[in-house]
């Protein structure tokens, strides 16, 4: 009998409410007296020398407030990168200066060049078709092999080239590893591209500056993951303000995908605008801004190689990619394609010897940054790709390949540094093949070849690293935060709850599912529980959404606040009944001496924590308000087994996904229907990359995909029903709940089984064998690689 | 958008002196508007068509033909032309249920998007393309990319379709955009066959000549076996190069014809 409420229960998403009948409050939706409007005059070349700026004929123009420029700015701090990479030889990355609008150089299209401030948006547009511009154009730089050749131009002509690290990892198993695949049996080979990604969130970014003059006070609202986030790094490192002086409000968001973890620089204009023109400063991104403007995601150029020995077990994995900076480092850049991606190389599988080498490089294209997953589907997509090939090549089949390589014994250390604590990957297998009918796919084959098509069936397996994880281990590998997160648990004088997290909900339903977890251990209904987010005035220090964190991480410091709130609270009932604290139970939202019939109910104890005419006034405080911070001890590990089932038509190369399934172990759920909803989710975004999106330039720096008339995002028409199951659960074994994150799981899992599944189905009929296709697999695509 | 005065007439007569007087046309405004919303148009006064009952409506003629006004909407078209059950299928799979709620047939023939749905209709169709000045035949009609023979002002007020034998539209689309990437329009009347395809070349619709002949010889998809497209004048772009397009059209005629009813 399913719960109808606390833990592992479908509530409804309470805050569907608001969002589908049209009473959110987004950033758009924050329109304050006397606000400004700005527009950002952005560079239509990739790569230029900025000689200068001629605002004059602008100036004037109706309603102009005032036009900022580079000059502007020269006196403001980079928008930072938060992770210090360490190269192979124990240099540190190279850092360029990123400015809030460019100076002296032009880097990528779309970079903000001018910022025109006027009373309304149509006014500052007008303003800035005035703005002449003198520039020379460069040779753009954007082919990243290019890019770091011996001639090619500088994107940052202070640094020594194009190159921002070469990281090796682990550069101490570089030897053993050429040594183990020399002796190999066999090598596969792999060579793909991992295609660049546009992020695309409903809710274009926005931001709204405001400043009190007399209070010296700053305020940004701001579409973000992570408002503490945003106001440590442009406070502190941007615009020089101090904590106490800056608030920043993230409203509801629609949608982040990453791309609103990171700090941008429109963010850093409102505030430092507001205050210099002692007005509210508003800018709100189109789509066509957004598509040049928000940080990228993926775009790897990887060469992988799988050894086996002549048994079929795997004996090394040697990765070579280079990964896309653009033209600048964002936030999380730098981290994405080193530790957040060389950590995932061992997969599910028990590969003794693995090195993982990582190019990083600059280009004039958009900043690349996380995209959901951030470098785990990168790292999956390789080596679950490089593993059907091999089963290929070897003949044997490609779950048996898997099944004989799988680790089964926990926790388990891998060689690239990491330690899964729990697992079992037979078992999402086993439930796999249980939900997708893979005894039926003959007949299911049959009747596609009767209709003239060809139908294919593809798997893989995936684990990921999620609830990134213990900060003195992340410090040592660079990264200029904590990771921990913070909630404070405050219970009212009547008993209702209001719990102040660091997460931030920008889809994930947390207004829904942490209530659950406070019912659950109070015994008190859910609707009497309120989570509060997203307002660095409201909240404890936490460092927001992403990552797949929220739950393990949050979630675990709001149980340990919780704990602190019912231990005082179980002080303050012993009192009440004149008892012993220790012989104190709370169950069903009534505390009761053991062994009596004694009790007081939830709302009488912290009535009387707030009125405490009878309390234990020499032994605790009044009130009944607790803060707990969780800095987690590991990453946790969700795994699974996915699998896809097309539908080609060899004639146009068009591919009709029929089936996809997915078995995943997320630990402990809390509310089975979110979950099922975040994996819906994230395989349509594992659709759209595999089949349908691709962010393209030309060799001269163009967006060519600029739009939505050529960049494809997947419609409820091209995403098939999905079986989902989690019922395969192996809990954290360190963090209170037992959880382990489920926001990232189908994006990370489903691009190489869809691309399985098309090449199983190429590979089926009369034609020529194809060994691999890059994504998207688009019609065309695929009708020519069947050619 | 710039700023611009807008006029709502309710008269053909009252759009035409609008017009006249340096208006820009505006029907369903599924292409003008978001060229207005990026700044690509600087039109001073545009002038809606669409509240002009003179403008509106289905009917059939006394030559049996299906004359549809200029400013009807794609999804009265899709609902109400039955008598010519392949148009009607071509109305009700242009664009998403919004665009058809506004789009026309006179905006899409006067645009002459090379990637549009209706223009692969009329042209197959061999309709009459009625304006307020004169009647043009469809084969007259189509001068290229965005390019057609209407005139500085002209409004299309009518397009008569005779109506063949059997038709088909057959639609492949170009995954972001949803036009059509390659989409060929048969049709077969008792005097012959006429086959446009849309979306393939950079010129605009044309009509595949060779394929005419072969199918009125022989209305099967085998007639069409191997005669070869010329992929040079094709569209290559992101999402196709000119051979994948010229072999669409081959593939999308090949089933037009076999499921044309």
């Amino acid at each position: 009998m399913p719960k109808d409420s606390g833990i592992g229960a479908s509530s409804k998403r309470r805050e569907d409410v608001r969002f589908l009948t049209g009473t959110g409050n987004y950033t758009d939706d924050i329109n304050i007296y006397g606000q400004l409007h700005v527009h950002f005059l952005r560079a239509d070349v990739a790569h230029a020398v900025l000689n200068g700026v001629d605002t004059s004929a602008a100036e004037g123009m109706p309603g102009v407030q005032r036009i900022f420029t580079g000059a502007d700015f020269e006196a403001v701090g980079s928008i930072p990168c938060g992770w210090l990479i360490t190269d192979r030889h124990g240099d540190p990355m190279q850092e360029p200066r990123h400015p809030v609008l460019a100076h002296g150089k032009i880097r990528h299209v779309g970079e903000p060049i001018c910022a025109v401030v006027a009373d309304t948006l149509a006014q500052a547009r007008d303003a800035a078709e005035a703005i002449v511009l003198d520039y020379d154009a460069l040779p753009a730089v954007i082919d990243m092999k290019d890019a770091i050749g011996a001639d090619a131009p500088k994107v940052h002509d202070d640094l020594t080239g194009n190159l921002c690290y070469d990281w090796g990892f682990v550069e101490e198993n570089r030897q053993a590893v050429d040594d183990a695949i020399k002796g190999a049996a066999h090598v596969t080979t792999l060579e793909l591209v991992n295609n660049r990604l546009i992020a695309n969130p409903m809710e274009p970014r926005v931001a709204v500056g405001e400043y009190n003059r007399a209070d010296d006070f700053h305020t940004l609202h701001t579409t973000s993951q992570n408002p503490h986030v945003i106001r440590l790094l442009m406070g502190a490192f941007v615009l020089g303000i101090p904590e106490h002086k800056l608030r920043v409000v993230a409203p509801d968001v629609g949608g982040g995908f990453g791309t609103k973890i990171f700090h941008y620089q429109e963010e850093a204009f409102v505030t430092f605008a507001a205050k210099a023109l002692n007005r509210p400063v508003k800018w709100t991104s189109t789509r066509s801004e957004a598509f040049m403007s928000d940080a990228h995601g993926r775009d790897h150029v990887t060469k992988i190689e799988l050894a086996l020995d002549a048994e079929n077990n795997f004996v090394a994995v040697r990765t070579e990619t280079y990964a896309n900076m653009g033209a600048y480092l964002s936030t999380f850049a730098s981290c994405t394609p080193t530790w957040l991606h060389g950590t995932l190389m061992a997969g599910n599988y028990k590969t003794p010897h693995i090195y993982v080498n990582v190019k990083a490089v600059f280009t004039n294209t958009v900043p690349v940054d996380a995209y959901r997953g951030a470098g785990r589907p990168e790292a999956t997509f390789q080596l679950e790709r490089v593993i059907d090939m091999a089963a290929h090549e070897l003949g044997v089949d490609p779950i048996a390949l898997r099944r004989q390589n799988f680790i089964t014994e926990f926790p388990y250390a891998t060689p690239v540094a990491v330690e899964y604590d729990t697992g079992d990957y037979h078992a999402t297998m086993d439930k796999l093949i249980d939900i997708a009918d893979f005894a039926g796919f003959d007949a299911r084959r049959a009747e596609s070849e009767a209709k003239g098509k060809l139908r294919g069936l593809g798997v893989n397996c995936y684990i990921e690293a999620c609830g990134i994880a213990p900060s003195n281990l992340v410090g040592q590998l660079g990264a200029r935060a904590g990771l921990y997160d913070a909630a404070t648990v405050r219970v009212n004088a009547t008993g209702s709850i209001s719990v102040m997290v660091g997460a931030h909900s920008h889809g994930q339903g947390h207004e829904t599912s942490f209530p659950q977890v406070i019912s659950e251990m109070i015994g008190i209904p859910e609707d009497q529980i309120d989570i509060v987010h997203g307002d660095t005035s409201k909240i404890p220090f936490g460092m927001g959404t992403y990552g797949s964190r929220s739950l393990a991480v949050c979630g675990s410091a709001m149980v340990r606040a919780a704990e602190k709130v019912i231990n005082k609270a179980k002080k303050i009932a012993a009192h009440l009944m004149e008892a012993s604290e220790g012989d104190i139970e709370l169950k069903d939202g009534r505390f009761s001496v053991a062994g009596t019939d004694k009790s007081v109910a939830w709302g009488d104890v912290t009535l009387a924590a707030y009125v405490p005419h009878n309390y234990p006034l020499t032994d605790i405080e009044p009130g009944l308000e607790e803060t707990a911070f969780y800095d987690p001890a590991n990453f946790t590990y969700p795994s699974g087994a996915y699998s896809c089932e097309v539908e080609l038509d060899p004639e146009t190369g068009h591919v009709k996904i029929e089936r996809f399934c997915a078995a995943d172990d997320f630990g402990n759920i809390i509310n089975p229907m979110i979950v099922s909803g975040q994996v819906h989710g994230g395989i349509a975004q594992g659709i759209g990359q595999a089949m349908m999106e691709g962010c393209a330039y030309d060799s001269d720096g163009q967006l060519l995909s600029a739009s939505y008339m050529d960049y494809a995002m997947p419609r409820a028409g091209d995403v098939p029903f999905y079986t989902v199951d989690h019922s395969c659960q192996t809990p954290c074994t360190h963090n209170p709940l037992g959880v382990k994150g489920c926001g990232e799981a189908g994006a990370i899992g489903s691009p190489p089984s869809l691309v399985n599944a098309v090449l199983d189905a190429i590979n089926s009929g009369p034609g020529k064998k194809v060994a691999h296709i890059n994504m998207p697999l688009t019609p065309s695509r695929v009708w020519a690689a069947m050619q | 958008m710039y700023a611009f005065e807008i006029e709502r007439p309710t008269t053909l007569d009252a759009a035409k002196a609008a017009i006249a007087d340096g208006g820009q046309a505006l029907s369903g405004g599924q292409t003008l508007i978001p060229t207005l919303k990026a700044r690509l148009a600087d039109p001073e006064k545009l002038v809606s068509l669409h509240n002009i009952p003179e403008l509106k409506g289905i009917s059939t003629d006394g030559d049996g033909r299906i004359c549809i006004k200029g400013a009807t909407v794609h999804r009265a078209v899709a609902d109400g032309a039955s008598g010519y059950p392949a148009l009607a299928s071509l109305a009700a799979r242009i664009g998403d249920p919004a665009v058809r709620t506004r789009g026309t047939i006179g905006g899409s023939l006067a645009n002459n998007d090379p990637s549009a749905c209706y223009p692969a209709g009329v042209l197959a169709s061999g309709a009459v393309i009625v304006t307020d000045r004169r009647e043009i035949a469809a084969d007259d009609y189509f001068l290229g990319m965005f390019d057609t023979a209407l005139d500085e002002g002209e409004i299309i007020i009518e397009v008569k379709f005779p109506v063949p034998q059997v038709a088909c539209y057959e639609k492949f689309i170009q995954p972001a955009s949803r036009f059509p990437l390659v989409a060929v329009f048969v049709a077969k009347f008792a005097d012959g066959v006429r086959v446009a395809i849309t979306g393939a070349s950079g010129e605009g619709v044309f009509r595949w000549t060779a394929a005419e002949e072969a199918l009125s010889a022989n209305f099967t998809p085998e007639a069409l076996d191997g005669i070869a497209m010329d992929s040079s004048p094709m569209i290559a772009d992101l999402h196709g190069d000119k051979a994948y397009r010229a072999h669409l059209c081959s593939v999308m005629a090949k089933r037009a014809v076999k499921n044309a009813k």
